[in-house]
């Protein structure tokens, strides 16, 4: 099967349908933005957009997540002991996730699920979602993904690509899992060669629309402690206010903090996402901050996404591309700056 | 206010050269449409960086905290009222500073913007005089700048700067706003519960980035209460009654400090109206006590000093 | 999918005040469910993090051996809200403890050479560790000389005080305890910083490996008396300390450079800390 054309009706109707035995997240329209949204008859979902406001890597790694629960009521055999929240993992669904945020998931893999620990609710999770991809027909002017080894037609980390055809979407599966779901949507009907064609003309096209990009040839050269010491991370630094808006937009971004919360007698130990632009990230118990001052925290997010990761994964480095810090870093810090003074030292 | 630009930099490169500052801070013209940076310029030859349009709707005075240098800085009116209350907090003093103030017209909203061309993507915005003009891949639209001011611009009644050394222009004329507190008079009509809703609605989709609580330069507590551990007095997940919690408690500390300068709400990525909890907040210091933030370096806040005839309803 | 966040239910055993101004105190733990004992198998460098149900966890060094069978031994400074609450508790209570985490002395490059053993202040607790396995019977004879300079503040702050002197006694181990001073007449050790007393008692480099673990402000002036010595920096060995929560390397909190202190740590020679940013 090269691929399956759908109406844009027909692919509504089947995902609703769809949706009804299992979890599908869609874009929706939310205020003057978009986000990923369960499916349901309450909304519509809206595939006319650039991409969400957020990414969508809470469908995998939710903002707030309990882990354990336990009791502190001496009455009970099990008092203090942790017990792992009830959870169970069943198979779901994400449509309309740009290539650059399925690469994301690539990224951040490697750091949750390696050979020595695996993180039991990521990584069942991660397996339990099909992604299904929409290509970029009109990248943002602020997309760099092809720089940093994506595309807006790249399949990396994605089941399914679905081609908007203007009418109709066009789903080409990529891998088992996508087979499966084009499966189970069941309509549509086999593309023509025809069809098959304009599709990836206006892929190739695509490309030629990415109109920012940033290199990265030389970060794997310099040492890490010769960035590290470079003149110009004052200049970078002077703006940030150190929020997490960055951190938390970003899909590739993945640090945790850890949290026990108790109501009375009974309790969670709960996981949040954090940022390693906030002080108190590296704030010793004996009062010590190794990164006490802005311009540390900033050169550590910049040097973690550029270099750290390049040469401990050997994966390129920990961005997609997909622009969000660049258009909503509330003081306007560009990453894409950043590669060129880096790259170019 | 685009002619203000050359002449912020002919004053910068002046303060620089004769060493009367150490440092100027100011804004660069931002990478993405409707956005400026805040600079550091050090180097009189690089003064030319700097720029100042409808889009400077930081705040700079929050670079100022705890400096010790000679600084030189831009201001328009909500900047230098913030500045004022900053000497008055003794976050920096006045000896340190080289005001330059700037008679502000207001800042642009950028999100109306983006609504009135229903979310296509812009290129570039170019300002003139008082409209601009709004480029996107296929389509150019003029608009009044007026139509599209931030919502706290739009009732500024202090545009130019109460504290400065130079001004880059003759000043504005101050405006008359109808009615500078209507949305809160709105939610003040509310019952009980239609508030508890209209609040928890609002801060619904909050991440607890903190982007408003760190671009406001009222919040410059080493350890902010949300982030005290011993005791822990707001949760660090995304529960909403952690989250409400922490928005109502930061607009108490703002209380009779906040300018209403619009930052909070300008950066919040998740666009949440935050201004809904420090106006009220400034609503009530300006009747009860009669009282605005950092109009004078002569007077101490409002709530920092004890008057004999001060409000006490609330005291049984 | 196994849980390595999940921690061992144990029960504190004992609890000891090692010091005089009662922050720190040694507990003694046993695992309630024998079979998880069998699966914390560990070697002396490792930690793992201490879990309180309802306050969190702290990641503390090893002080116990793995040749002392049946029980594990952390000895803990009451900086904050977790450890403030583990000092309040009793003998009997229960709480977790997930590990072993971390890596261990260089115990393989270790074997034939002469270690010499360099602490300062509470953090001697691996370091104990190390010295109760290398005299074990069974691991004696892999090492040559043993060496250890220890020191403190005061008498009074030192720890596992009634271990120092049963090894001060023993004749295949040469220990150097001080302190940094003392009006006490019964003192009847050394008094000087430790690196004083580590250039005064170390005579050579030859066939050694030195472990260093201490405050900061100590490592920073041992390392160039142990240069001096003849201590090339890949036999220089030290431990490092950082905020960490998940302690498995996924969190991301802990990283200096690209090496993660929980995981790839947190033992590093000198010579590869030269490689990582100074962040720590």
């Amino acid at each position: 099967m090269k691929g399956r054309l759908f109406t844009k009706k027909e692919w509504d109707k089947a995902l609703r349908e769809l949706s009804k035995s299992q979890k599908i997240f869609v874009p929706a329209k939310e205020k003057d933005f978009h986000n990923f949204t369960v499916l349901d008859n309450n909304m519509e979902p809206d595939f006319d957009f650039q991409n969400t406001r957020l990414s969508p890597k809470s469908i995998v790694f939710p903002q707030s997540e309990r882990m354990f629960e336990y009791t502190l009521d001496e009455t009970s055999p099990d008092a203090h002991i942790l017990k792992e929240a009830p959870k169970d993992f069943p198979p779901q669904a994400v449509v309309g996730i740009r290539p650059c945020d399925a690469h994301a998931f690539q990224i951040v893999n490697v750091n949750f699920d390696n050979p020595e620990y695996k993180d039991p609710w990521w990584v069942r999770r991660y397996r339990a979602t099909t992604f299904v991809g929409l290509g970029c027909n009109e990248p943002c002017s602020t997309c760099f993904c092809t720089s940093v080894g994506g595309g807006p037609f790249s399949e990396k980390g994605l089941d399914i690509l679905l081609h908007d055809l203007g009418d109709r979407f066009l789903a080409k599966a990529i891998t088992e899992k996508g087979i499966e779901f084009l499966d189970k949507i069941g309509s549509g009907k086999e593309a023509s060669e025809q069809t098959l064609k304009k599709a990836a003309l206006e892929a190739e096209a695509a490309l030629g629309k990415i109109s920012s990009s940033v290199p990265t040839d030389r970060l794997k050269e310099k040492t890490e402690i010769e960035l590290f010491d470079a003149p110009f991370w004052e200049k970078i630094a002077f703006p940030c206010i150190n929020c997490g808006t960055c951190t938390y937009l970003c899909p590739t971004c993945w640090c945790f903090d850890i949290q026990d919360e108790v109501f009375r007698k009974e309790g969670d130990r709960i996981r949040n996402w954090d940022s390693c632009m906030f002080p108190l990230f590296t704030l010793h118990g004996s009062g010590h901050n190794p990164r006490e001052k802005k311009v540390q925290r900033v050169r550590q997010r910049f040097m973690h996404k550029l270099k750290y990761y390049v040469d401990k994964y050997g994966n390129g480095v920990a961005c997609v591309g997909c622009g969000r810090c660049v258009q909503f870093c509330p003081v306007n810090i560009d990453i894409r700056e950043v590669f060129e003074l880096m790259n170019g030292y | 206010m685009l002619e203000y630009t050359a002449k912020i930099r002919e004053i910068a490169r002046g303060l620089l050269e004769k060493g009367t500052v150490d440092v100027f801070i100011g804004y660069r013209k931002g990478s993405v449409p409707m956005m400026n940076e805040p600079v550091l310029v050090t180097d009189p030859a690089q003064t030319d960086v700097l720029h100042w349009d409808s889009h400077c709707g930081l705040n700079l005075c929050n670079y100022l905290t705890k400096r010790t240098d000679r600084i030189g800085i831009v201001a328009n009116g909500c900047n230098s009222r913030n500045i004022v209350t900053h000497i008055i907090e003794n976050q920096v003093k006045r000896e340190q500073l080289y005001i330059v103030g700037i008679p502000c017209t207001g800042m642009i909203d950028h999100r109306a913007v983006k609504r009135a061309v229903n979310g296509k993507e812009i290129k570039g915005v170019q300002e003139n005089k008082d409209t601009f003009l709004v480029i996107g891949k296929d389509f150019e639209e003029k608009f009044a700048k007026k139509d599209f001011l931030q919502d706290n611009c739009s009732v500024c009644r202090h545009r130019n700067p109460v504290e400065y050394d130079e001004m880059v222009a003759e000043p504005v004329e101050e405006q008359e706003a109808e009615d500078v507190f209507a949305d809160v008079k709105t939610i003040e009509k509310m019952s009980p519960s239609e508030k508890q809703d209209f609040f928890t609605q609002l801060i619904s989709s909050c991440i607890r980035c903190y982007a408003c609580r760190n671009v406001c330069p009222l919040c410059y507590c080493p350890t902010c209460f949300v982030d005290e551990s011993q005791p822990q007095w707001v949760g660090k997940s995304i529960d909403p009654v952690d989250t409400m919690t922490f928005h109502l408690l930061r607009a108490f500390h703002c209380a009779g400090r906040c300018t209403d300068c619009g930052a909070c709400e300008r950066v919040c990525p998740v666009a949440i109206p935050v201004r809904q909890f420090t106006k009220k907040l400034n609503k009530d210091t300006l009747e009860l006590f009669q009282w605005e933030a950092g109009l004078t370096l002569e007077q101490r806040p409002a709530l920092d000093v004890y008057r004999v005839d001060d409000y006490n309803d609330f005291i049984l | 999918m196994e849980n390595p966040y999940l921690p061992y239910p144990v029960r504190i055993e004992k609890i000891i005040t090692e010091t005089e101004d009662r922050n720190l105190k040694t507990f003694t733990f046993s695992f309630i469910n024998p079979e998880h004992e069998k699966k914390f198998s560990y070697l002396p460098g490792q930690f793992a993090e201490l879990s309180i149900a309802g306050k969190g966890e702290i990641p503390i060094g090893i002080a116990s051996s793995p040749t002392e069978k049946g029980y594990l031994t952390f000895t803990v400074n009451k900086v904050g809200l977790v450890t403030s609450h583990l000092h309040n508790m009793k003998e009997g209570e229960t709480m977790g403890i997930r590990g072993p985490l971390g890596n261990f002395y260089p115990w393989e490059q270790m074997q034939g050479k002469n270690i010499v053993i360099i602490g300062g202040g509470f953090a001697f607790t691996t370091l104990r560790s190390s010295i109760i396995y290398m005299l074990h019977p069974e691991n004696r004879n892999k090492y040559e000389d043993i060496t250890v300079v220890y020191g403190a503040r005061t008498p009074g702050m030192l720890l596992y005080k009634q271990e120092l002197e049963e090894w001060e006694k023993r004749d295949d181990i040469n220990m150097h305890i001080t302190v940094d001073a003392t009006q006490d007449p019964t003192w009847k050790y050394n008094i000087g910083f430790v690196p004083t007393i580590t250039e005064q008692k170390i005579k050579t480099a030859d066939n050694a490996i030195a472990i260093v673990c201490g405050p900061p402000i100590m490592i920073k002036f041992t390392q160039p008396v142990l240069e001096k010595i003849g201590f090339p920096p890949e036999r220089i060995i030290l431990s490092l300390e950082m905020r960490m929560k998940c302690g498995i390397g996924l969190c991301g909190r802990c990283n200096i450079g690209d090496k993660y202190v929980c995981k790839d740590g947190p033992v590093f020679s000198l010579a590869q800390l030269r490689d990582m940013p100074p962040e720590y």
